[in-house]
């Protein structure tokens, strides 16, 4: 049971699909200048996640090895064309927003990553567990990403004024607080992740690579 | 000109790398050394540059709405871009499975420098990335499509190139602990973004200038009818 808890416990710290593993960066990147989309994006990848893991880890006898990689697209790309019609019907504008990034949820590697590492070799219900636990840890990077993101480049939370009012001079604009909108350019999200990087590291020195 | 145009803005606007984070994992990864970069980089040029296209017309002919109607009329109402995603990344892994085939029957020694990456790409998100950008920008003919494909190959090339060379040469700098590896690369993949951001107004400077001139004049006309409708109220006024 212990051994369980962990499998949904470690990556969302020292073993994190993100800053450590280096997987599913591409949509961490994108999508994160807005708080809401991150969300979003979080629980779309857990939902094709654990449902994937728990798919490929069922079938995972009966798939000849060498076109391993082309069902498990198969079984991602079908979990995905779900995830956006349900997108398109219930919240249309965040659907355009988004646009291609969640189709490109088929090739975060984090997806594949996991197929491969766990779902392959372990038992459905491990391998649930192993999936919701690394879309977890993913979506905490991005949540992170994207509060900063929003709050520093826009003054808002979820779309929420939280520092006043920027026209109207009210809160912390009123002593000269200006929003920095270079944050919501593409740029910035390679940096702030660089800086989550630097503090997860800083905090654990068994994580530092040498060179 | 319009080839020209999407050429150099795919290499340099739209940076796969820089502008839309496309293929960032094996960008990460394979970035180590410039000849394996070099390597990669040449694999997803040649990648791209099939699927795009075929992606293209499975596009046209097959899942936007109403693209069945060479069929028969009674196709012409199917919608099946719903399809797109599972379409497209079938096509991508079995092209990139044919590829390899190919290359290795004919090209034994391209084989052996693009060989060990061809797997690595069917799930590398710039290709599927490449085709799903050119339908949600709705590229308009086949030929368009193939460059598209090669430019944007071209722009990832380039960005995988530039942050090897840099890394090679990062190794004898004194980076925080916390920061070797990957910390330093991520960083130094925003600065060279907001380089990249620079040649934004490459080639819509000339547009931007046009349409304020367009919009000042609009602006002046509208000036001179209220100018006109004043007079007008006056003269009635005094004739009255």
């Amino acid at each position: 049971m212990a051994k369980d808890s962990r499998l949904i416990l470690d990556p969302l710290g020292d073993d994190n699909p993100i800053t450590i593993q280096v997987l599913g960066i591409c949509s961490a990147l994108a999508i994160t200048a807005e708080l809401k989309a991150s969300i979003v994006m979080t629980i779309s990848v857990l939902f094709v996640m654990g449902a994937g893991n728990v798919v490929i880890s069922l079938i995972r006898n009966i798939i000849p090895s060498k076109i391993r990689i082309i069902v498990q697209l198969t079984v991602v790309a079908a979990l995905v064309i779900i995830v956006d019609q349900v997108l398109k019907a219930y919240s249309y504008q965040l659907s355009k927003e988004l646009g291609a990034f969640i189709g490109l949820i088929i090739t975060n590697c984090i997806i594949m990553g996991r197929f491969e590492a766990f779902a392959l070799a372990n038992g459905p219900w491990r391998s649930f567990l192993d999936g919701i636990g690394n879309a977890l840890g993913y979506g905490l990077i991005l949540i992170i990403v994207g509060f900063f993101r929003e709050l520093l480049g826009s003054g808002t939370l979820l779309g929420f004024p939280v520092l006043g009012d920027p026209i109207a001079k009210t809160g912390l604009y009123s002593i000269g607080y200006e929003n920095n909108g270079f944050m919501l350019l593409a740029p910035m999200a390679l940096i702030v992740v660089g800086i989550i990087i630097w503090v997860q590291r800083s905090r654990n020195p068994a994580l530092i690579e040498d060179n | 000109m319009e080839h020209i145009e999407l050429f150099f803005k795919s290499i340099f606007i739209d940076n796969m790398v820089f502008a839309t984070f496309l293929g960032m994992c094996s960008y990460l990864a394979v970035s180590k050394k410039v000849s394996t970069a070099v390597g990669l980089g040449a694999a997803v040029i040649f990648v791209l540059a099939i699927t795009v296209p075929l992606n293209w017309l499975l596009d046209q002919y097959i899942l936007q709405e109403g693209a069945l109607a060479w069929l028969g009329e009674e196709y012409a109402s199917y919608d099946l871009s719903f399809l797109s995603f599972i379409m497209f990344i079938a096509t991508i892994a079995t092209m990139v499975q044919l590829v390899e085939i190919v290359v290795e029957k004919f090209s034994p020694s391209l084989y052996n420098s693009l060989g060990i990456f061809l797997p690595l790409i069917a799930v590398n998100c710039a290709i599927l990335g490449g085709s799903l950008f050119m339908q949600s920008r709705e590229i308009a003919t086949l030929g368009l499509a193939f460059n598209y494909g090669v430019s944007s190959g071209i722009g990832w090339f380039l960005a995988i190139l530039a942050i090897a060379a840099i890394r090679e040469k990062i190794r004898y700098s004194n980076v925080p602990g916390p920061l070797r590896g990957l910390g330093i690369t991520f960083i130094i993949t925003g600065l060279m973004a907001i380089g990249f951001m620079s040649f934004g107004g490459m080639l819509t400077g000339g547009d931007e200038e046009a349409k304020e001139e367009t919009t000042a004049q609009v602006e002046t006309v509208q000036e001179d009818i209220k100018e006109e409708l004043a007079n007008n109220d006056n003269t009635l006024k005094e004739n009255e």
